[in-house]
């Protein structure tokens, strides 16, 4: 997953990168098995790794010409980019060494059959307002993808 | 066999911590719009971890239903950016985000 990610940012060709990113969903959603989330490994492949990995080749499809390949890749601040996420690396290993011991030794190796039944349950019964708010939000992103996308409004 | 590596949260969170930090970078240093957009779409698989390795640790289903949540939300945003994104290449016929200036100064 990790080589995936490292893949998409240092490809010249953004179809590489789509492909590299295809790749890291798919090894996401392994490790969401491993986590004994197979709902959510399902819904990741259908969804991300299925629906919106082909929007973006689909859009890269219309709008890389072969000209962007052959430019420089790598922007003028990446000198400054690079020290910012390396400070953000240093806070990420600093509050995991500090914190190291709060979270218990082992997984918990609990395996329960019925993970998509409890999820459902819990999606119409608690979380029915953001469920509906979803719904208004997928409407609104598709109106809003329809109009800037169009040729005259 | 004993001395086996068990893995714990902790080991999730490290990777989730990782693949945030490659799509920062990728975020902030790649001139291409698509790729940059690929790169936040990393940053919300990151999040996404992070969110189900908790949920596992303390037992309750309420880490993956946020992780539904977020997966959709992702959704939307990527086809509104590249609707956006549509629209700037039909204006400048280029996809580098350092000539998105028409606001500068």
């Amino acid at each position: 997953m990790l080589i995936g990610g490292i893949l998409v940012i240092t490809c010249k060709n953004p179809v590489h990168s789509a492909l590299a990113l295809i790749v890291t969903l798919l090894a996401q959603a392994s490790i969401y098995l491993m986590l004994y989330a197979p709902f959510v490994a399902g819904v990741q492949i259908i969804l991300y790794a299925g629906g919106i990995m082909v929007l973006f080749l689909f859009v890269i499809m219309l709008v890389s010409i072969d000209r962007s390949v052959r430019e420089r890749q790598f922007n003028s601040q990446w000198v400054v980019g690079i020290i910012a996420a390396t400070a953000l690396g240093g806070l990420f290993i600093a509050v995991y060494t500090k914190g190291k011991n709060i979270f218990p030794e082992h997984a918990l190796p609990v395996v329960e059959n019925d993970n998509t039944q409890k999820i459902a349950i819990m999606l119409y019964g608690q979380y029915m307002f953001a469920f509906e708010i979803a719904s208004l939000l997928l409407l609104v992103a598709i109106i809003g993808a329809v109009v800037m996308a169009k040729k005259k409004i | 066999m004993e001395s086996m590596l068990h893995i714990t949260t902790l080991h999730y969170l490290v990777l989730g911590a990782a693949l945030f930090l490659l799509g920062v970078i990728g975020v902030l240093t790649r001139r291409n719009v698509v790729i940059v957009l690929m790169s936040i779409e990393l940053i919300l698989n990151a999040v996404n971890l992070n969110l189900v390795a908790f949920s596992r640790m303390w037992g309750g289903l309420h880490g993956q239903v946020f992780a539904i949540f977020v997966i959709t939300d992702a959704a939307a945003e990527a086809a509104v950016g590249l609707g956006i994104l549509i629209a700037f290449f039909r204006n400048k016929e280029t996809v580098n985000i350092d000539e998105v200036n028409l606001l500068k100064w």
